[in-house]
C-alpha cells in the first residue's frame, strides 16, 4: 500500500462519523522505485490531506511546482514507500484493517 | 505504443485459475481491454500522468494496461483476495511500480474518494441469473465510479441496458457517450455454459460531469 493510496482511505465502520485518517501500524515497509513524473506529483499535491505528509517531516512549500527537489521528495514518500505488512486502525472505532502482502483489506463483516 | 503492441502485451496477463461464478469473474480479453485503453489514452488523454482507479479489477488487465500506458498511479479495487493474488503476480511479472490495490466492497466505498481520481475505468459485473439479487450491481459500481472520478468514468455495460443506464446518468447529472459497441465473446469458463462461447453485446461508455 502506497502512502498516496493511504491518504485517501477511510474507515466505513457503522456509526463512525470520521474514520479518517487511518492510523498506520506497519511491521514491514519497503521502498519500490518508480519513475519520477513532476507533472503527476504537482497535480496530486492539491488533492492530498497534507497533514499526513507533514507528519513525515515534509512541509508544504509555496511554489512547489518549480521545485524539483521538493517534488522528488514528495514522490518518494507518496509513491515509493510501501507498507507491506501491518494494519490500518480506524481512529474512531479502533477497528483494525489488516495489510497483507501490500494490500489493505477494508472489508467489514456483516454486523459492522 | 500501437494498439497491436498493447494487445499483445496484455496477452501476457494471467487470468483466473478458478473463476467464481457469483462474482462474475472472467478476464477482460486483451483485445477489448486494449481497445478501451487505447481510446482512453489516445483520444481523451485520460491515462498518462493521471491517477486512475480500476473498480472490480480482478486479475488486473485494465490496471496493467493503464500502468503500461504511463498512468501516474493506477489503484485496483476488488472484493476477492484470490483475484488480487493473481493481480499481484501479474504486477511482479510485468515489473510495474505504478500500481496499488485495495481489497474492499466497491458498493460501499463511494464517499471515501470523492473526486480524488482523475479517471475511473472498469468492466463491472453485469448481474447475471446467478446473482439475480445483485442485478443492480453494475449501477452500484457506476455510482461509486462517478463519485470517485474527477474527469471521466469509462465502463462497459450490456447494450440491452443502455436506456436504463442513460436514465441513471441523467439522475446523477452525468453526460453519457457511447464510444463503441463491442461484442463480448465470453469463453465457456463456467461449467454450466452449454455453448462453446456466449456472445454479449456491450457498450463502451464514457461518463463525464455535465
Amino acid at each position: 500500500m502506497k502512502l498516496l493510496t493511504h491518504n485517501m482511505l477511510t474507515s466505513h465502520v457503522q456509526g463512525v462519523i470520521k474514520g479518517y485518517p487511518l492510523i498506520i501500524k506497519a511491521t514491514e515497509v519497503k521502498v519500490n522505485e518508480l519513475e519520477f513524473s513532476a507533472p503527476f506529483v504537482s497535480r496530486m499535491i492539491p488533492k492530498l490531506e497534507w497533514s499526513l505528509i507533514s507528519a513525515l517531516n515534509c512541509t508544504l512549500i509555496p511554489d512547489y511546482e518549480k521545485d524539483e527537489e521538493f517534488l522528488r521528495k514528495v514522490h518518494r514518500i507518496l509513491l515509493e514507500v510501501e507498507v507491506v505488512e501491518g494494519c490500518l486502525q480506524c481512529p474512531e472505532s479502533g477497528r483494525e484493517f489488516p495489510i497483507s502482502k501490500g494490500v489493505p483489506n477494508m472489508l467489514l463483516i456483516e454486523d459492522e | 505504443m500501437k494498439l497491436k503492441e498493447l494487445e499483445s502485451c496484455l496477452q501476457q496477463v494471467d487470468g483466473f485459475e478458478e473463476p467464481k461464478i457469483l462474482l462474475e469473474q472472467y478476464l477482460t480479453s486483451p483485445h477489448i481491454a486494449g481497445c478501451m485503453l487505447y481510446t482512453i489514452h489516445n483520444t481523451f488523454d485520460d491515462i498518462q500522468n493521471k491517477l486512475v482507479a480500476d473498480l472490480g479489477c480482478g486479475c488486473g488487465v485494465l490496471s496493467i494496461g493503464a500502468a503500461v500506458l504511463d498512468a501516474g498511479l493506477c489503484v485496483g479495487f476488488d472484493i476477492d483476495e484470490d483475484a488480487l493474488d493473481i493481480f499481484k503476480g501479474n504486477v511482479e511479472d510485468f515489473e510495474l511500480s505504478n500500481i496499488d490495490m485495495v481489497q474492499c466492497d466497491v458498493c460501499s466505498i463511494g464517499s471515501s474518494f470523492a473526486k480524488k481520481f482523475d479517471t475511473v475505468i472498469m468492466n463491472p459485473p453485469f448481474g447475471t441469473k446467478h446473482n439475480q439479487g445483485k442485478s443492480h450491481l453494475c449501477c452500484c459500481f457506476l455510482k461509486t465510479a462517478i463519485s470517485m472520478a474527477n474527469t471521466a468514468v469509462y465502463s462497459l455495460h450490456k447494450t440491452s441496458t443502455r436506456d436504463h443506464i442513460q436514465k441513471k446518468a441523467n439522475d446523477w447529472k452525468m453526460k453519457m457517450e457511447v464510444i463503441a459497441e463491442l461484442r463480448y465473446d465470453l469463453p465457456a469458463s463456467y461449467k454450466f455454459h452449454k455453448k462453446k462461447s456466449v456472445d454479449i453485446q456491450v457498450d463502451f461508455i464514457r461518463f463525464t460531469p455535465t
